[in-house]
């Protein structure tokens, strides 16, 4: 049992550089074609975007703290605050509002 | 401005790296207790943590080794929910100067993760492979010992305190993408429709059978293409988007 775990850690870990090495190392240069930057330049936000939403409201105990804290979380990054007082601000939201709510 | 030494980028890198060290500490203590049901002992999983720093792509993993899975449907899923990052990496590829040396390549791919990825693209100008390992020295700790935690701690937490906590990197993901979709209306409309259509692959029945990564890549691929046929991105002057970063 011991000895397949590990295997399973080795075949995990592999897979997992492979897919990150890949790229990094076989592309070297500069990509030119242009249709082929704006979607590498644009993956992120909808990556990022795809993956909060909804989820960031079934993360919680409660669908309406994790909407307010989304709401929060908005308003705060739209009015340029940083990375770490925005993920905070999110934190004491869900946890005040379930005080309440739950 | 003078050019900043790697000295400092590292620096640069551990203070941005440490919001994302602590909320990987609280989300990882969940994925410790499904490493827990794997049957994994805190030292195992603190090792797949080290080597994968992946949060949906262990998760999976967990799950199907827990259900006895074979080693090949492992390394499938794996491929499938952490397939993102090899579109982050292409992406970042072009963010490193083209003659930087193998060696930093191999380096900075070791830790392509959601997050990482984020503040890296959120550097003005190239990046600087420095900037990625102050980053990854607290990150990856972070979610290690995160792991570890969970495996050992299970169930402890309090539930409120773990349902706050779980909001954390929602807010970081946020935090990187509001900015500038303040500043460029095509950011915008397409962060409403991805998460319009994220909602709506969710909810509609067939479409809803697809599995939350493989969503996340056709998403990603299908709306990013189209953006990119119809809104051709412009090169702008190196400091586009980031000063909320810091």
């Amino acid at each position: 049992m011991k000895q397949s775990i590990n295997l399973y850690i080795l075949v995990m870990a592999l897979t997992t550089y492979l897919i990150r090495v890949l790229p990094l190392t076989l592309i070297r240069r500069e990509i030119k074609n242009k249709t082929l930057r704006s979607f590498l330049y644009y993956v992120p936000y909808v990556t990022l975007s795809v993956m909060t939403f909804p989820a960031m409201l079934e993360a919680t105990g409660s669908i309406y703290s994790g909407a307010a804290a989304m709401a929060v979380g908005i308003v705060l990054a739209w009015i340029g605050v940083g990375l770490f007082p925005v993920a905070v601000s999110s934190c004491i939201v869900v946890f005040l509002l379930e005080l309440f709510l739950i | 401005m003078q050019p900043k030494s790697n000295r400092l980028w590292f620096a640069q890198g551990i203070r941005d790296g440490i919001p994302i060290a602590l909320g990987y500490l609280a989300v990882s203590f969940t994925l410790g207790i499904a490493a827990r049901n794997a049957g994994f002992n805190p030292w195992q999983a603190f090792f797949v943590s080290l080597t994968n720093n992946a949060s949906a792509g262990e998760y999976a993993g967990f799950t199907l080794i827990a259900a006895g899975a074979s080693y090949l449907q492992v390394a499938l899923i794996t491929l499938i929910t952490n397939a993102r990052y090899l579109l982050m990496s292409c992406s970042l590829s072009q963010k490193l100067s083209p003659d930087t040396p193998m060696i930093h390549r191999l380096l900075v791919a070791y830790d392509v993760t959601d997050e990482i990825f984020g503040i890296s693209i959120a550097v003005a100008g190239k990046l600087n492979p420095f900037y990625n390992y102050g980053a990854m020295a607290v990150a990856l700790p972070g979610w290690a010992v995160g792991t570890y935690l969970g495996v050992m701690m299970g169930n402890i937490l309090p539930a409120r305190v773990v349902s706050a906590l779980s909001v954390g990197l929602f807010g970081m993901f946020l935090a990187i993408i509001i900015p500038p979709a303040r500043k460029s209306k095509v950011i915008l409309t397409l962060v409403v429709i991805s998460m319009v259509m994220s909602y709506l692959c969710g909810v509609i029945p067939f479409l809803a059978q697809i599995s939350t990564g493989m969503r996340t890549i056709l998403l990603t691929v299908v709306i990013s293409l189209i953006a990119a046929i119809l809104f051709p991105h412009e090169e702008e002057p190196q400091e586009v988007s980031h000063e909320a970063i810091h």
